[in-house]
């Protein structure tokens, strides 16, 4: 085999997340009273354009979850039996972005740059040192003369923009296509009322989501091979490949850490309102208690034992990435753990109230068994509160990794995150020239996703809302 | 009432010895002195004596919870456990790891953090709701959706980049206010400027938002419609009317993190360099020093238990309704 798949931690949990997503998507399709409000979210604008937004993060953090390791080219010193794997570990997004992982530079340039941003001792052919800006080894090398770079980056840029529009106009048509056939109707008339702005789903602001992504995508793919599109940092790595790299991090701590406080949540929750009595004392007790320790020290003591913890038992951790990506699964796990509680308190109070209902009262005289009740009749009718806090909880806790991590509470110094790249920047607007690139990349970055989170979970609460949906 | 008092501050104690054994298993249980004194002596001077004299030097040396050598009481106090955990209870931080003491230290840095964070609640307390009252006051016009879109946006954008742009526009750029630093008395006023400012703007995107959904809450209700509907302008309807009642909630939200205003904030105060509790807690997780971090985490629960008493108090100050049993 040329590869060995590798399965982290948190790319199972991941793969995890998707499936059961697709598994409450394909439940929630079949049946009326669920399809209702998410087709309310369809049909907003906002909804729709956030969608897109957040499906390319996700597309980028799905394709950075895809873990392998590449068979070393070299097979001389291993008998034909057994083949060698690098240890590398590698992702699909690695293999993708493989020219700007390697092309790395000596220090700091600036986006588009051809030359360094510090100056260097230059031996001349004829032996006379002088002290100048070095050319770059690999942004802008293809140029003879580096002054006429505008020129270059204007026709690469708009070839690029072109491509991707070529690319959006065969998604448009494949779509149009198949909205036709379901409608009965000719793909040319389904594309006049896209245009027309008359689809139920508002299609058009969609598509022009994405064509807008997606140009801005292929200029930046393309003139990604021939220059350093958002600059190098102090080592001379590319900004946009770590920025890129970064998406899965904040990704996985906005969605992993309500997974895994889910199962504690929903079963505390719904315990301490279903049977009431000393139960409910005893989870109330739980969580005024772990909400009393300020969520922030909580997380610092932790990650302070695990450091520990791992500074004392190296050996346990097959390679940097595998403790990287433990290190990123426990945050999730403790950040969990000074989240649930609020989730908590919101099932409580709901299940206080479905247990008081007609059909549980009536499940109940008829002999149906607790955890059945609990099963059938509770459990159902709190997702939608599952479901809400998922979205709701998503930004913060992305704003929180930058936080923690600039605290160095957060996820492992090599792993690439926003966190990390702000916490590396820090001192980069004291330079002079003011080294601006990599600050600025993480912020595109990471606001573009919050504020798409942000208006998308508006728009889920709005259509989950029994109080909104009245007067709407 | 004041049995009441007495019984929420009962109800405190169990609150506290979780919170207490949940650090000691934390710090103690699920690391071992053992661990702790080689992380700090770090790889190379690791022998067997070097980690005895750590633990020796640091209190470290007793059993967890039970001393079988000792007599009497001694048998349940001389542990680690009450020397590390129960001292904490009649605040007796003990001295950090460095050996410098800790209750001295909290009491000389809980002032600058106060000079900061109770400028920044009032100031932004005052300019939240202004707007929001006034967002509300042109409801459902193009004021209303600016706004909205507005505050969304200063929502999204993380609280560091707030530090870092402010520290670069005002501190570098325009050269008004010194970027960081701190001193006491009036001299200190132009180092309370900027993480001020700064701190009021990174919370307005929220706050403004959480307190405009609280005014549209209330206006919608009946007496707002009896109060316009016996003539009064929409001015007085807003302030005589919604303002006062919608400040029910607003006050619990503020009262309850009034105790904590003492822990300062971690990231304000060490991009600003101020010498508070923040620092002070960020300091310590830096380096590593376990007992600034076992007392930061007690006194941060002792000060939220205390939020929250003082808010059920203010709610029946406030409310009449609210009647406590």
């Amino acid at each position: 085999m040329p590869l060995m798949p590798v399965v982290l931690w948190t790319d199972a949990l991941l793969y995890l997340l998707l499936a059961l997503l697709g598994g409450f998507a394909w439940h929630a399709a079949r049946h009326e009273h669920l399809r209702a409000p998410w087709r309310r979210v369809a049909r907003s604008r906002i909804g729709v354009v956030t969608l897109v937004v957040l499906g390319c993060y996700l597309l980028v953090a799905v394709l950075d979850s895809v873990h392998l390791r590449l068979r070393l080219a070299d097979q001389s010193g291993a008998t034909s039996a057994e083949t060698r794997y690098s240890p590398e570990v590698l992702s699909l997004l690695d293999l993708a972005l493989a020219g700007l992982r390697s092309q790395s530079e000596k220090t700091y340039s600036a986006p588009f740059a051809t030359h360094l941003y510090v100056k260097e001792a230059i031996e001349l052919p004829d032996g006379r040192v002088l002290r100048d800006y070095p050319r770059l080894v690999h942004g802008g090398a293809h140029l003879d003369d580096p002054a006429a770079r505008g020129l270059d980056i204007l026709w690469r840029g708009l070839l690029g923009a072109l491509l991707g529009l070529a690319l959006w106009g065969a998604i448009l048509f494949a779509l149009s296509a198949a909205l036709a056939r379901r409608r009965g109707i000719t793909p040319a008339l389904m594309r006049a009322r896209i245009k027309a702005g008359r689809t139920e789903v508002p299609w058009r602001a969609a598509l022009l989501t994405l064509a807008s992504i997606l140009a801005l995508g292929g200029a930046v793919a393309l003139l990604a091979g021939h220059y350093h599109v958002l600059g190098t940092d102090k080592v001379g790595e590319d900004v946009l490949y770590q920025a890129l790299k970064s998406v899965r991090t904040g990704l996985l701590i906005g969605t992993l850490t309500t997974l895994v406080m889910l199962p504690a949540a929903l079963l505390l929750g719904i315990m301490a309102g279903y049977f009431r009595g000393w139960v409910d004392d005893l989870i109330q007790y739980l969580y005024t208690t772990l909400n009393a320790i300020p969520g922030v020290l909580l997380i610092a003591a932790a990650v302070l034992m695990l450091q520990v913890y791992m500074s004392n038992h190296a050996e346990d951790f097959a390679s940097l990435v595998e403790r990287a990506d433990l290190r990123l699964l426990f945050l999730c796990l403790i950040l969990g753990v000074t989240s649930w509680t609020g989730l908590c308190r919101l099932l409580r109070g709901e299940t206080l109230k479905l247990r008081e209902s007609d059909y549980v009262q009536a499940a109940s005289a008829l002999g149906v068994g607790h955890f059945t009740i609990i099963g059938r009749h509770i459990l159902p009718n709190v997702m939608h509160i599952v479901l809400i806090t998922l979205v709701l909880d998503f930004s913060g806790l992305v704003l929180a990794e930058a936080v923690l991590s600039y605290v160095n509470i957060g996820v492992d110094p090599t792993m690439n995150s926003w966190g990390n790249m702000i916490n590396g920047a820090r001192l980069e607007l004291a330079r002079e020239p003011v080294v601006w690139w990599s600050l600025s990349a993480a912020f595109v970055f990471m606001f573009t996703l919050v504020l798409a989170a942000n208006l998308f979970a508006d728009v889920v609460r709005d259509a989950f809302d029994p109080r909104l949906r009245g007067a709407a | 009432m004041s049995a009441y008092i007495l019984r929420r501050l009962l109800y405190a104690i169990p609150i506290l010895i979780g919170v207490n054994l949940l650090t000691f298993v934390l710090f103690f249980v699920v690391n071992s002195p053992d661990d702790m004194a080689r992380m700090h002596l770090g790889e190379k001077r690791v022998t067997a004596e070097a980690v005895a004299a750590w633990k020796a030097d640091h209190g470290y040396d007793r059993p967890m919870l039970y001393n079988a050598e000792a007599e009497g009481l001694g048998r349940l106090t001389e542990t680690i456990f009450f020397d590390k955990s129960v001292r904490l209870f009649v605040f007796d931080f003990g001295s950090s790891d460095d050996g410098r003491d800790i209750g001295r230290d909290i009491a000389q840095r809980m002032w600058p953090s106060l000079a900061i964070a109770l400028p920044v609640l009032l100031v932004g307390l005052a300019f939240n709701i202004s707007y929001a009252l006034f967002i509300v006051f042109f409801r459902a016009t193009y004021v209303d959706l600016a706004s909205v879109v507005l505050l969304v946006t200063m929502m999204s954008i993380s609280g560091l980049f707030y530090i870092i742009g402010g520290q670069f526009l005002l501190g570098k750029l325009f050269q008004l206010v010194p970027i960081s630093g701190y001193d006491s008395g009036l001299a200190g006023l132009k180092f309370l400027v900027l993480p001020v400012i700064v701190g009021v703007i990174g919370g307005i995107g929220a706050g403004t938002r959480w307190y405009r959904t609280l005014f549209l809450e209330e206006i919608g209700r009946d007496y707002v419609r009896t109060a316009r509907a016996k003539g009064l302008g929409e001015r007085l309807v807003l302030f005589r009317h919604v303002l006062r009642n919608a400040l029910i909630p607003i006050l619990t939200g503020v009262v309850v993190v009034l105790p904590l205003l003492f822990m300062g904030s971690l990231i304000t105060e060490s991009f600003f360099a101020i010498p508070g509790l923040g620092s002070y807690t960020i300091d310590a997780i830096s380096n590593q020093d376990f007992a600034i971090v076992r007392s930061m985490v007690f006194l941060g629960a002792v000060l939220y238990i205390l939020g929250l008493i003082l808010t059920d108090i203010s709610y029946t100050l406030a409310d009449p309704r609210v009647r406590l049993q």
